[in-house]
């Protein structure tokens, strides 16, 4: 394959790298962050999403960048979540005084990392991939950088996230050393028929890393404190666009790299599932901060997404894919309605500011409880049909008692999700709230539409891609 | 005696311990915790040498020199999100960063 055929692989890639320095320059004669430069970043990010949609299918720079089904299903999704977050987030910051304009170039260098994880077909691509959007993301972290809990957040969040990088790093050495070569296909032919002792280690390792990526547990303990101190529309982004990448990547090195061991991968990735789902649910019942609690309420649904690859089948990948997808929407609409809501100029981030909330805000509390209902999984919510693909493709790989132990730990974390709907509903009010911005509360409420009723509508269209993806790992 | 394989992956294996040590047990200040992350990504780097020396394979050299830049870009990142924590609490012990808890 000759250099141009390799670019043309790589096209929302070199859209979007090409894209950021130039925005870096523009940014660089403008004193303030404006509206145009925003909306620029946004079309880079479409037209980065309708290369990866229409571009050409293979593999390039001699396997080690893939575009396939699955890139291009993840790529969409990764860069629709990244779109959002620069419209929720830039006026967000200009109202509080922070007009940098590197907000939506550091999202876009995200979405780009994001999506060289999402097509990785060797090692290092693997580990280029996670540092760049890792890199962008400590600093959004920290982006407002005159607030204290903003750079503890950030501080916490680049050493925790550093060293996961190095555990990855150290089993992608092991794996490199023991199997032979970076590329997954060559690494798959040496795991075929059992691993040797040195592979396993590796594979534990970067497993380990790409837990942390993903905040699943034991690999949690940053989540609550980063989604804590971070601002909030920064955690409507971190909570999503980066989940799905690290998912996608984690299903492909496993899938593509060790399809032999599958029987030990699945193991593996059971506890962890039962661990973040049972971490998830009970630390989540004593907080009182909403950003933590939604902190703990990703771990436990990481879990599920987890469980589902658990299954180690084509149906199972579909059903992480199905569900990290409904779940972004969640979790960005949660957290949309988060940066929507301030009293006296102060963001309402505990659950006793909520108290009320239907009588001041009406549409915001309706669009909070449809996300919190959706995320415990009531049917007919978008969260309900995500789990719905999870424990029907466990039970369909004989994990039946995995699945209903993760079932009773949703049963745990319904307390949570249901006190916060009884404070806004029918608690007395904390006072007047201050007129939510309009970019907030349309994205808001949009996406509280999509968890019902569009789901059902978007299912139909979700299902047969997520299947094709799923297709594309080649598991059987 | 001969030195081989298996004395690198020893050194190296012990150097990410002592990093991965330095991280948790540390309890001073977070530059002897950016110096422990370095500690960890030489002690990789050891490894992906002693291999493509072993193997007979470049790719492993290859992929240390993109483990040494991005090293540096991380230390940048660091160092520059200390600056900024630095500034909003007067110092950088570990026990500074503690703010938020549970």
């Amino acid at each position: 394959m000759n250099f141009s055929a390799d670019l043309s692989l790589a096209l929302p890639e070199v859209i979007l790298a090409v894209g950021a320095l130039a925005l870096l320059v523009w940014g660089a004669f403008q004193s303030r962050a404006n509206m145009v430069f925003s909306l620029a970043a946004v079309a880079l990010l479409v037209a980065a999403g309708a290369a990866a949609v229409l571009g050409p299918m293979g593999r390039g720079f001699s396997g080690g960048l893939i575009a396939d089904q699955a890139s291009a299903f993840a790529k969409v999704a990764i860069y629709a979540a990244s779109a959002i977050a620069i419209p929720l987030g830039q006026p967000w910051f200009q109202r509080r005084g922070v007009n940098n304009f590197e907000f939506p170039i550091l999202i876009v260098l995200a979405a780009l990392g994001m999506g060289m994880m999402a097509s990785a077909g060797d090692l290092i691509s693997l580990y280029i991939g996670v540092e760049l959007h890792s890199l962008a993301l400590y600093v959004l972290a920290a982006i407002h950088r005159d607030n204290a809990k903003a750079s503890e957040a950030g501080l916490k969040y680049f050493v925790l996230g550093a060293l996961s990088s190095g555990l990855l790093l150290y089993g992608a050495s092991l794996i490199y050393g023991f199997a032979g070569s970076t590329h997954f296909d060559i690494i798959a032919q040496s795991v075929e028929g059992g691993a040797n002792v040195g592979v396993l280690f590796g594979l534990v390792f970067l497993i380990c890393g790409l837990a942390f990526k993903i905040s699943a547990a034991p690999f949690h303990m940053w989540t609550p404190d980063v989604y804590e101190g971070a601002p909030t529309p920064v955690v409507a982004f971190f909570g999503a666009a980066p989940k799905m990448a690290a998912m996608v990547l984690l299903a492909r090195v496993l899938a593509e790299g060790f399809g032999g061991a599958a029987e030990q991968w699945a193991q593996i990735l059971v506890i962890v599932a039962l661990a973040s789902v049972a971490v998830g649910a009970f630390a989540g019942l004593v907080q009182t901060n909403l950003k933590r609690l939604w902190a703990y309420s990703s771990i436990a649904n990481i879990g599920y997404a987890v469980l589902g690859l658990a299954s180690g089948d084509a149906a199972g990948v579909q059903a992480m894919l199905v569900f990290m997808v409904l779940y972004m929407v969640d979790v960005t609409g949660f957290f949309a309605c988060l940066a929507a809501l301030s009293r006296d100029g102060r963001p309402m981030e505990t659950i006793s500011d909520m108290a009320g909330l239907f009588k001041e805000r009406p549409g915001i509390a309706l669009a909070m409880s449809a996300f919190a209902l959706s995320a415990l999984g009531l049917p007919p919510f978008s969260g309900f049909w995500a789990k719905f693909y999870v424990f029907k493709a466990a039970i369909g790989a004989g994990l039946g008692v995995v699945a209903v132990i993760a079932l009773v730990g949703s049963v745990v974390a319904a307390f949570y999700y249901l006190r916060l709907i009884k404070v806004m509903w029918f608690d007395a009010s904390a006072g007047a709230t201050d007129t939510p911005p309009v970019e907030a509360r349309v994205i808001a409420l949009s996406l509280a539409l999509f968890t019902f009723p569009v789901v059902l509508v978007a299912l139909v269209f979700i299902d047969p891609l997520a299947a094709a993806a799923a297709a594309a790992f080649g598991l059987a | 005696m001969t030195i081989g394989l298996s004395h690198y992956l020893a050194v190296a294996a012990i150097l990410f311990t002592i990093g991965v040590f330095g991280i948790f047990v540390n309890r001073k200040n977070v530059i002897v915790i950016l110096m422990s992350i370095e500690l960890i990504l030489l002690a990789v780097n050891i490894n992906f040498v002693a291999f493509s020396a072993y193997l007979h394979d470049v790719v492993g050299q290859i992929f240390a020199m993109f483990v040494l830049t991005v090293a540096a870009a991380e230390a940048a990142v660091g160092l520059a999100i200390l600056v900024t924590f630095f500034r909003n609490r007067g110092g950088i012990a570990v026990d500074d960063a503690a703010v938020m808890k549970g």
